[in-house]
C-alpha cells in the first residue's frame, strides 16, 4: 500500500512539474489562438470594430450588476475593459494574472481606447506584468504607446495640489477641484524634469481603506516620491496610482 | 483639470433597479413600516439634534462651499441642530444609497433627490415625510411664526417647480434649484458653413448642418475645422433627448398614473433618424464620445446640448475645463434652447434637484429636518447656489431680490462669477419657463428615464459598429430594452404613487412565484431534515 502511495504521489508531483512548466512555457510565448488578435492587430483595428483578445488580467476597478472593469495586459501591451459583462461569482476568479480571452468591441472614450460590451472566458496560463518605468516618456508623445499598461514613475516631486479654504497650499485634493471628501478620487500632482503633471487615485480601484490612498493623504509638498499604476487617459494623460513610496 | 466622471453611474442605476424592485416586494408587502409623522406642537429646543443631509454638486468647489455656509449659517441660528454634510456628485449614486439605507433604517434625514427616486422610496410605509401639513403650518410651515430665519413663503415657491414635487396626492419634496438643456452653439462654423442661425432652433436645421460639417479634404481633414475629428452634434442626456423629442411630436411615453407608452412607432421614426445620423459620424453621444463640452471647446462639434447648469463648461473662455489650452479653439458661442419640431409651440424639459425629509421614530428630528430643509429656500442660499451654474432659484423671493438681479444684470463683466454663457443659459430658462415640462412620477418611472436614453445610446452604438438599423433590429431593440429594465413587469402595480400599505393591492405574479418557490424549498428541505432524523434515529436503533 505504502509503494502504491509512493508511486501515485511521485507521479503527481512530477505531472504537477510537467504541467507547470507547459503552463509558463505558454505564457513565456503567448501563443494567441485561432481567431484571436496580436495586440498589434489590436491596436490596428478600427474603432467601432469588433476584437478578441487573450490577455491578463492585472488589477480590478469595480463590479456592479454583473459588469466587471478590469485593467489588463499581455506581453505587448495593455488593454482596459470597460464594463464586460461578468457574473460576480466569475469576478472572484480574475485574480492577478487569470488570463482570459474577451470578445467585445474597441471603442474610444475621451482619449482612452478601451474594449466595451465585452464578454470574456477564463484560459489556462498566467502572467503578472512587471511595471515598466515611463518617468523619461511623460512629456513624450511615445507615451500614448503605453496606455493602460501598469508602469512606474521614479523620483518625481510632490507640487501644490491647490490650495484648501484658507488659501494655503495643499499637497492632494478629494475629487479634481476640491469639492469631495474622504472616499472621492484623490488628485495629486508631482513634477520632474521641470513638467508637472496630475495623478489620481481612483476610489474604485484603490478606495479610502488601502494603503495607496493613505500614503497620497499623507503627502508633503516637496517630498521626492516613486508610483506605480496604470496608465489611464482621460483627454490627456491620468493615471491611476495604486502605490506611493516617498523616499 | 478633470472631472472625470465616475462611468459607472449606469451600473448604479441598474443595480438601484434590481434593489429598487426588492424594495418594492419586501417594503410594500408585510414589513412594519414607520408610523406617520405628526407635527409636534412645539419644537423642543432644549434638545440636541444631529441630522444627516446628503447633497448633490455637479463637482463643483463653489457648490460644496455654499452647501458648507448654509449648515454653519443654520447651526448659528438654530446651535442645539448640527447638520452633517454628505457630498455626491450623482443622483443616481444617492438614489442607490438611500435604497440600501431603507433596508437598515439609516436613511439621511434630509437628501437632494429626483421626483422619479422618491417615488421608488415611497413603497416603503411613511418613509419619506408628506409636507403638505408642513407646508402651512402656522407656527413651523414656510415662513412661520416661530421660524427663526426669513423663510419664502409657499406662495413665493415658483408654483410650476413646486407642483413638479408633488405626486399620489402629496407634496413630497420642494424644489431645490431649476435647470433645463440650452444648446451650445459654435456659430462660428455654423457660419462658416455657409448658414445662419434661425430666430428657433429645429431638428431639421441641426441635422442638415452636422451633416454638411462631415465633408473632409483628401487627407481625411475636415473642411469646417481642419482637424481629424469632428462630431457636429453630441448630446449629453439621451434620456431627456428622447423624452423631449417625443413630447414635441405629442406622443407617447407614460401615462400619469405609469402605463408604458414607450415603445411607439414615433420613437422608432425618431431612432431611425438617429441611427442614419450616427451612421455618418454627424451625431454621439456623451456616453459614447464624451462630454460634449471638450469636444466644442476643441472646435470638435458644433452643437452641444447639455444641461443650463453645465454652463460654465461651455465655450473658449469657459471658466471649466478639461481639455489643456493648447486645445482650445476660438470661436463665437450661441446659447439657444433645444431644437424643436414646432418652433411656434416650444417644449423643454425643467430639470434640476429638489429636496426631501425622510422620516424618523423621534418626531422632533423631523421638525429639526424641515427646518433645514426650508433654510435652503431662503434667499442667500438661494441666490449663491444658482450663481454658480446655469441654474434658477425656486423662490419668485430670490429671483426678484435685488442681488439676484444685480447678478443678472452683469452678464460678461467677467468670465467667474458672471460668464455670460452661464447667465444667458440661465436667462434662456427664465424666459421660457412656461415652455418647459416634466415627467408623470410613479414608482418605475426613473427605470423608464433610463430605457428612453438606452434606446437612443444603443442605436447610436449599433450604427456606428455598421449593424444593420431595420425593423427587426427595432423589434428586437424594444424587447431588450423593456427586459433589460423590467418594464413589462411594472404594470398596473405602479399606477400610482404609494404610501399606504393597503394601497398596493395583491401580490405581484413574480413575487408570487418568488414566494411560492422560497416556501416550497423550505419545505423540502424540512422536508428532508426530518427523513434524515428519522433515519439517524433508525440507525441508531439499529
Amino acid at each position: 500500500m505504502k509503494k502504491i502511495t509512493a508511486l501515485l504521489l511521485t507521479l503527481t508531483f512530477v505531472f504537477a512539474c510537467v504541467g507547470c512548466g507547459s503552463k509558463s512555457e505558454e505564457t513565456a510565448e503567448d501563443t494567441k489562438s485561432e481567431g484571436v488578435m496580436t495586440y498589434e492587430e489590436y491596436m490596428a483595428a478600427e474603432l467601432e470594430s469588433e476584437v478578441v483578445v487573450e490577455t491578463y488580467v492585472q488589477a480590478k476597478q469595480s463590479w456592479w450588476d454583473n459588469m466587471a472593469t478590469v485593467y489588463t495586459q499581455d506581453k505587448d501591451g495593455a488593454y482596459f475593459l470597460y464594463n464586460m459583462a461578468c457574473s460576480e461569482e466569475d469576478y472572484d476568479k480574475l485574480t492577478t494574472g487569470t488570463k482570459i480571452k474577451v470578445t467585445g468591441y474597441k471603442s474610444e472614450w475621451a482619449g482612452e481606447v478601451e474594449i466595451i460590451d465585452a464578454t470574456f472566458e477564463i484560459e489556462e496560463g498566467n502572467y503578472v506584468a512587471e511595471a515598466e518605468d515611463v518617468t523619461s516618456l511623460l512629456a513624450s508623445d511615445d507615451l500614448i504607446n503605453h496606455q493602460n499598461e501598469f508602469v512606474s514613475f521614479k523620483g518625481l516631486t510632490v507640487e501644490a495640489a491647490g490650495q484648501d479654504d484658507a488659501g494655503n497650499d495643499v499637497a492632494y485634493l478629494y475629487s479634481w477641484d476640491g469639492s469631495g471628501q474622504d472616499g472621492d478620487d484623490l488628485y495629486f500632482k508631482a513634477s520632474v524634469d521641470g513638467a508637472t503633471y496630475t495623478f489620481t487615485i481612483e476610489s474604485y480601484l484603490c478606495d479610502n481603506t488601502t494603503d495607496v490612498y493613505n500614503a497620497v493623504k499623507n503627502l508633503n509638498i516637496g517630498d521626492t516620491i516613486d508610483m506605480e499604476g496604470f496608465l489611464y487617459w482621460y483627454e490627456g494623460v491620468n493615471p491611476h496610482i495604486t502605490s506611493v513610496t516617498v523616499k | 483639470m478633470s472631472r472625470i466622471w465616475k462611468r459607472s453611474k449606469s451600473m448604479i442605476l441598474l443595480a438601484a433597479l434590481v434593489a429598487g424592485s426588492l424594495l418594492t416586494l419586501t417594503g410594500c408587502h408585510g414589513q412594519k413600516g414607520m408610523d406617520a409623522f405628526v407635527i409636534p406642537e412645539e419644537f423642543d429646543t432644549s434638545r440636541e439634534y444631529e441630522i444627516t443631509f446628503w447633497a448633490k454638486n455637479d463637482t463643483n468647489k463653489t457648490q460644496t462651499a455654499i452647501y458648507e455656509k448654509a449648515i454653519a449659517d443654520f447651526e448659528e441660528i438654530y446651535p442645539n441642530i448640527t447638520v452633517n454634510l454628505r457630498l455626491y456628485t450623482d443622483y443616481g449614486k444617492i438614489y442607490n444609497d438611500v435604497i440600501t439605507n431603507i433596508a437598515t433604517n439609516t436613511t439621511p434625514n434630509v437628501c437632494i433627490t429626483y421626483p422619479d427616486h422618491i417615488a421608488t422610496y415611497l413603497t416603503g410605509t411613511n418613509l419619506v415625510v408628506p409636507l403638505d401639513e408642513l407646508l402651512v403650518d402656522e407656527k413651523y410651515g414656510l415662513s412661520g411664526s416661530e421660524v427663526c430665519f426669513d423663510s419664502p413663503a409657499k406662495e413665493e415657491i415658483v408654483p410650476q417647480f413646486l407642483k413638479e414635487c408633488s405626486f399620489g396626492g402629496h407634496y413630497y419634496a420642494l424644489p431645490y434649484m431649476r435647470s433645463t438643456e440650452a444648446c451650445y452653439i459654435n456659430k462660428t462654423y455654423v457660419e462658416a458653413l455657409g448658414y445662419t442661425l434661425p430666430q428657433a432652433l429645429t431638428w431639421d436645421f441641426i441635422w442638415e448642418v452636422s451633416e454638411t460639417a462631415m465633408a473632409q479634404d483628401e487627407e481625411g481633414n475636415y473642411l469646417v475645422n481642419g482637424q481629424k475629428v469632428m462630431i457636429p452634434f453630441i448630446y449629453k442626456s439621451t434620456d431627456n433627448m428622447m423624452i423631449q423629442m417625443l413630447k414635441q411630436k405629442d406622443a407617447g411615453y407614460s401615462t400619469d398614473d405609469g402605463e408604458i407608452l414607450l415603445f411607439n412607432d414615433t420613437t422608432k421614426e425618431l431612432l431611425y433618424t438617429i441611427a442614419e445620423h450616427a451612421d455618418s459620424g454627424a451625431f454621439s453621444t456623451f456616453k459614447v464620445s464624451s462630454y460634449p463640452a471638450n469636444f466644442l471647446n476643441a472646435g470638435q462639434c458644433i452643437f452641444a446640448i447639455d444641461s443650463t447648469a453645465g454652463a460654465t463648461w461651455m465655450g473658449t473662455d469657459a471658466p471649466l475645463c478639461d481639455i489643456s489650452e493648447d486645445k482650445i479653439v476660438e470661436f463665437e458661442t450661441a446659447v439657444m434652447p433645444i431644437p424643436q419640431f414646432d418652433t411656434e409651440n416650444p417644449k423643454m424639459i425643467s430639470q434640476g434637484p429638489s429636496v426631501c425629509i425622510f422620516n424618523k421614530e423621534d418626531p422632533q428630528e423631523v421638525m429639526a429636518s424641515w427646518l433645514f430643509m426650508q433654510y435652503l429656500l431662503t434667499n442667500d442660499v438661494q441666490t449663491a447656489y444658482a450663481e454658480t451654474e446655469g441654474y434658477v432659484p425656486v423662490t419668485s423671493k430670490a429671483q426678484e431680490s435685488a442681488e439676484y438681479q444685480n447678478y443678472l444684470a452683469r452678464g460678461g463683466e467677467d468670465n467667474t462669477t458672471h460668464y455670460d454663457i452661464k447667465i444667458r443659459a440661465t436667462k434662456l430658462l427664465l424666459d421660457n419657463m412656461g415652455h418647459t415640462f416634466v415627467t408623470p412620477v410613479f414608482n418605475g418611472s426613473t427605470s423608464l428615464r433610463d430605457a428612453a436614453g438606452q434606446l437612443v445610446e444603443n442605436t447610436v452604438k449599433s450604427s456606428r459598429r455598421g449593424e444593420e438599423i431595420d425593423e427587426a433590429y427595432m423589434e428586437k431593440l424594444y424587447s431588450d430594452i423593456n427586459s433589460l429594465y423590467r418594464l413589462d413587469q411594472l404594470g398596473n402595480r405602479n399606477g400610482m404613487v404609494f404610501s399606504e400599505k393597503a394601497e398596493l393591492g395583491e401580490l405581484p405574479g413574480t413575487a408570487v412565484i418568488l414566494l411560492t418557490s422560497l416556501a416550497t424549498v423550505w419545505i423540502l428541505m424540512l422536508l428532508y431534515v426530518g427523513c434524515q432524523g428519522i433515519k439517524k434515529r433508525g440507525n441508531r436503533k439499529k
